[in-house]
């Protein structure tokens, strides 16, 4: 039974107040660049303005005599330094290992994209070593830009790294086995639908632009690097072991506050490898700013996917095959995550919220002379949600059903659910939240709606949509057989102080989440004592256990089960020292509201008592359990979460402009249990703003020299709060995970999945409603383009 | 950036004086020119404040006109000039953002004369006569294509005189991600002429679409456009709209503009 939020006033289930916007409010947080060090210098990376070229000379020596230079460094000093390594690695359907570039921290023979750093120069000051940067001479002769993927892939074309056979990077069949039947299955269907689409290319721009400040101690030989990264552990590794070879233990990663993430800062970055390296080098702190323009050309892209997808369907418009033809931009080299996007975070999610029985999916990654694409919000599985809502919506279309009766005849109804592309859903209930979408949305009231915007000349439209999303990442030997290099699980280390408070070290990473609140709710409910008594500390290496961060939405699905597992650690040694002091025995003691007490009598403890004695073993069974009361867990799931949910958009049309506003827009989300409701609208909300961005503002547009033509928010057009409506959110849909101790499904992506579908399934309803033709239009649904469908 | 001096004088003699050094620049609200500086696109050796000097600064009503200094900022404008000039008023207030509108001013704007920005429109609909500290020129003969105007280096816009039509709107169709004009159309009715400005479309630059003010000057109505366009060629094209679709905003535009000011 879901919890009614509003008489919950602590613990699980409860709204309190983020405690973390206290500092971030009133400018006390502590970001990357507030930290300076003595006598630090500065980096200034001199970047490609050419997107594809040969490196024929690079003349420093002028600018290495400027005022306050004190190195200037290129590819040429990172020969015996590894290069930036890829996380993942895709086994394509020939069974052969993907094609995977060398990626230097500074170019190395060509650059490959507009951004790529060519020589970074370190002076005193920052304007000092972008003076000398000016100064710096380059000779490098323009190659043809490999921009279009499908032209990458054509024989004889330019190829993007010389010493690989082609641009494509893997072509990976899934599940290839199934292919012979779901060819079959298309060609006994009735019905075909059919539907070219493209996700459009996004860049994240968090509010606070990436940083890294590198130290070196001499004393000790230690590296210190502070950076504005999702997951300092792994940094840490893939930093330390992959490029620089420094071990772990003289290796600390920091990653104090950071002004949002959503997928590009979970990335290694080759700015951070070179501010580590050359602190090292010149015995000197080194820090990068990344400017706002800068990030434009250098953080990862997200998304860039085009795609046909064909649905096939029985004679009673039963779905009985899908397959799916996608080409994938990989950019010019392979960020940490990107080959995992298109394929395992994306083929896997193509049942969706339906028994298709039978699903092909090909992906062909394609190296360009772009900026590396890589995990963005949702990563792969929006991608996967809006081909299949987009198509099914097509379909219902084509057949003349109802897009809502069409989904909920072919929703999975029973659980388990063990699905054709190889995951298993444990829990769901898909009519429910679309019940629940039918009301918040008031389906019912459409039809009064469109007409009163009618009356005012514009057309009014609907789009609803299901999500099914793959999160809390994730089973780690799954992921290892799938090409992971890494483990997926998730750590915690619980420190109860004598007088009873706690300290909670965790491995995941909070850049705007609020796990500084949500995470004490947990352990003050299991425990019974007050929220305030909990701190939570994050993002350091030195003092958190070896964690993978947080992306994903796996924050408190894995984060939180390793802290549950490890504050069971500590309620059962803390019963065994109240057993010892109230002489019971451990069986009997309960803990409830902070008290310990035997059961059946009123003989109790007092949480603080039994910490303290911990601390303070005077009278302690010291022949049993050692003092102090500090545990680890480390949690790995058995399965990924499954959230979905049903949301629905309405939006109205100026017929004469082709402008879309939304109007209206609806949730229902399963996120299974809910530790903190206002966290979770929080992060529903933000989530539908970005995928309301990708759907009508935002798009990284390269032109064919491979110039980026929306490089500033002069042409990158990100949601302000004015394109944006009141949205009717709703979570009491609840399906708990079977799994995890919380039962918790995870909500960080939801938003950003599912709504991209319902804005353009609206603003084709609108379309079709004025009687134009028009089954598609491709995102952002500009003014420009929607005028252009409606006029084509 | 690069380094460079500024200096604030506090009369206009002091600024002529002042900007008649190497390379110096006058700096209106600098939302335009400091964002340049930032990013080592423009490297004068000194930046001459036009802010600090009193005679550039507010507004009044003479001879039908209503006179700006050139140092006025769009928040001013959009705050007392509702009752004098609405349309006008209302076109200041929907430049940028806050922040913008506090420092930008309209000597700036006109100077910068940027292809998308809202009071070329104006001034060009309102028959404006720019006042410099060497001359008066008339907006028809201001405006010189993209970024360019015929202002002499050195030469600063001290007032801008806008004379009040009978009615008047400013319809703005905002590009989505700056918020600058996609296309913006202004419509002025006077006694004996109306005058139709419209900005962000062409190729050239803000111009007067004479076909429209032909027609509305004998029939005041949106249906006096009607059979009337503008030719695709000619028009800007870019990410966020097209040739076609510049030229058919600007006759949406126009429309609306004049059945708001009717
Ligand atoms: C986020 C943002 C949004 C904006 N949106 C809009 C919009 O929607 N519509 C719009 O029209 N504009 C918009 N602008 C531009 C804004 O209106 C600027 O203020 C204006 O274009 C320039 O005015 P300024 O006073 O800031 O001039 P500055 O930036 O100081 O100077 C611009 C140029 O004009 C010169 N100059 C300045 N004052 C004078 C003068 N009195 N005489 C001669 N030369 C002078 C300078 O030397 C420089 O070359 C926007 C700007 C920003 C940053």
């Amino acid at each position: 039974m879901p919890k009614d939020s509003d008489q919950i006033e602590s613990g699980i289930g409860a709204s309190p107040k983020r405690r973390e916007d206290v500092r971030f409010l009133t400018g006390a947080g502590n970001y990357t660049d507030d930290i300076n060090l003595n006598g630090q210098a500065y980096v200034y990376f001199l970047r490609s303005d050419m997107a594809h070229g040969r490196i024929i000379s690079i003349d420093t020596s002028d600018a290495a005599a400027m005022p306050g230079v004190v190195q200037i460094f290129t590819g040429a000093d990172f020969e015996a330094v590894g290069g930036i390594p890829c996380g993942w690695q895709i086994t394509d359907k020939h069974g052969e290992v993907m094609q995977e570039p060398a990626h230097p921290v500074l170019a190395q023979g060509k650059v490959r994209y507009v951004g790529d750093a060519i020589a970074a120069v370190v002076a005193d000051s920052l304007d000092q070593a972008r003076d000398a940067a000016e100064a710096i001479v380059l000779d490098i002769e323009e190659l043809p830009a490999v921009i279009n993927m499908k032209a990458a892939l054509k024989e004889g074309a330019t190829k993007v790294h010389d010493d690989l056979t082609s641009n494509l990077c893997y072509d990976w069949g899934f599940v290839e086995e199934n292919k012979p039947a779901v060819e079959e299955a298309f060609a006994k269907a009735a019905h075909v639908t059919t539907l070219e689409l493209v996700n459009n290319r996004l860049i994240a721009n968090p509010m606070e632009p990436r940083v890294a400040l590198g130290d070196f101690n001499r004393a000790t030989g230690d590296s210190t690097l502070y950076t504005t990264s999702q997951n300092p552990h792994v940094i840490r590794l893939l930093m330390g072991a992959f490029v620089l070879g420094i071990p772990e233990h003289k290796l600390r990663v920091i990653a104090p506050d950071v002004g949002g993430g959503f997928g590009t800062k979970i990335f290694h970055y080759a700015e951070e490898a070179f501010c580590t390296f050359a602190a090292k080098a010149l015995n000197r702190a080194v820090k990068w700013t990344s400017s706002r323009a800068e990030a434009f050309i250098s953080d990862a892209h997200g998304r860039d996917h085009v795609t046909t997808i064909q649905l096939a369907l029985d004679s009673d418009n039963n779905f009985t095959a899908l397959r799916t033809d996608t080409h994938a931009n990989m950019g010019a080299y392979l960020s940490t995550f990107a080959p995992s996007v298109p394929t395992w975070l994306h083929g896997t999610l193509m049942a969706g919220n339906y028994k298709t029985p039978l699903i092909y999916v090909n992906v062909k990654a394609v190296f360009t002379n772009t900026v590396p694409v890589d995990a963005y919000r949702g990563a792969g599985r929006p991608e996967a949600t809006f081909q299949l809502e987009r198509v099914i919506d097509k379909a219902a279309r084509e057949l003349g059903v109802d897009p809502i009766a069409l989904r909920r005849q072919n929703f999975i109804t029973e659980f388990p659910y063990a699905t054709p592309v190889a995951v298993e859903y444990d829990t769901g209930d898909y009519n429910a939240t679309m019940d629940k979408l039918e009301e918040i949305a008031d389906l019912a009231g459409f039809a009064a709606r469109r007409a009163k915007s009618e009356a005012r000349g514009l057309v009014r439209g609907l789009g609803v949509n299901c999500y099914i999303e793959a999160c809390g990442i994730a089973p780690s030997n799954l992921v290892g057989q799938l090409g992971a290099r890494a483990g997926l699980y998730e750590s915690a280390t619980v420190r109860v102080n004598a007088t009873g408070g706690l300290v909670v070290m965790t491995g995941s990473h909070s850049h705007g989440q609020g796990h500084e609140t949500s995470f004490p709710q947990v352990i003050a409910e299991m425990i019974g004592i007050d929220e305030s008594m909990v701190e939570i500390v994050h993002g350091d290496t030195a003092n958190t256990p070896m964690g993978m961060g947080t992306y994903g939405s796996r924050s408190l699905a894995v984060g939180g089960s390793a802290m549950v597992r490890a504050t069971e650690k500590i309620i059962a040694k803390a019963k065994k020292i109240a057993a010892h002091i109230l002489e019971a025995s451990d069986a009997d003691i309960e803990l409830k509201d902070g008290q310990f007490s035997i059961a059946g009598t009123d003989k109790s403890l007092a949480w603080g008592d039994v910490t303290l004695a911990a601390y303070v073993p005077h009278n302690y069974p010291l022949e049993d359990i050692e003092p102090g009361l500090e545990e680890t867990a480390f949690y790995d799931p058995a399965n990924f979460t499954y959230p979905s949910g049903a949301y629905a958009c309405e939006v109205e049309l100026d017929p004469e402009t082709g402008k879309v506003s939304i109007e209206r827009f609806a949730a229902a989300d399963d996120f299974g249990n809910i530790v903190n409701p206002m966290i979770v609208d929080g992060q529903v909300h933000g989530g539908i703003g970005q995928g309301i961005g990708q759907a009508l503002l935002e798009a990284a547009v390269y032109n064919e020299d491979g110039q980026l033509l929306s490089a500033s928010y002069m042409d990158y057009a990100m949601p302000r709060a004015d394109d944006l409506p009141f949205y009717q959110v709703d979570h009491s849909c609840q399906t708990p995970c079977t799994h995890n101790p919380l039962g918790v499904k995870g909500c960080g992506e939801a938003g950003a999945i599912g709504s991209p579908p319902a804005v353009v399934n609206a603003v084709v309803d609108a379309l079709q409603s004025m009687g134009k033709d028009v089954t598609h239009v491709d995102m952002p649904l500009s003014p420009a383009r929607v005028w252009a469908a409606m006029n084509g | 950036m690069y380094n460079f001096e500024v200096e604030k004088p506090t009369s206009i003699a002091d600024a002529v004086a002042a900007l008649s050094a190497d390379e110096a620049q006058a700096l209106g609200g600098g939302q335009t020119l400091i964002p340049t500086l930032k990013q080592r696109l423009a490297s004068p050796s000194k930046l001459v404040s036009l802010s600090g000097i009193a005679e550039m600064q507010g507004m009044r009503l003479a001879a039908g006109s209503l006179c700006i200094g050139g140092a006025t900022s769009h928040a001013t404008v959009a705050a007392e000039a509702t009752g004098s000039y609405p349309a006008l008023a209302a076109l200041a207030g929907g430049i940028g953002d806050p922040a913008v509108r506090n420092r930008g001013t309209i000597g700036g704007s006109l100077a910068n004369n940027d292809p998308a920005a809202c009071y070329p429109a104006a001034a060009l609909a309102s028959g404006a006569v720019i006042v410099t500290n060497a001359r008066e020129i008339a907006a028809d003969d201001f405006f010189d294509g993209l970024f360019t105007t015929v202002l002499e280096e050195g030469e600063i816009v001290t007032e801008v005189r806008l004379q009040v039509p009978e009615a008047a709107n400013y319809q703005k169709f905002v590009q989505p991600a700056s918020r600058f004009a996609l296309v913006g159309v202004f419509v002025a009715k006077f006694a004996n002429a109306v005058r139709v400005a419209v900005t962000g479309a062409s190729e050239e630059g803000v111009f007067r679409w004479s076909e429209a003010e032909a027609a509305l000057s004998s029939n005041f109505s949106a249906d006096a456009l009607e059979g009337l366009s503008v030719a695709p060629e000619g028009m800007m094209a870019d990410i966020h709209g097209s040739k076609a679709y510049r030229a058919h905003l600007l006759g949406v535009l126009t429309k609306r503009a004049v059945a708001a000011a009717a």
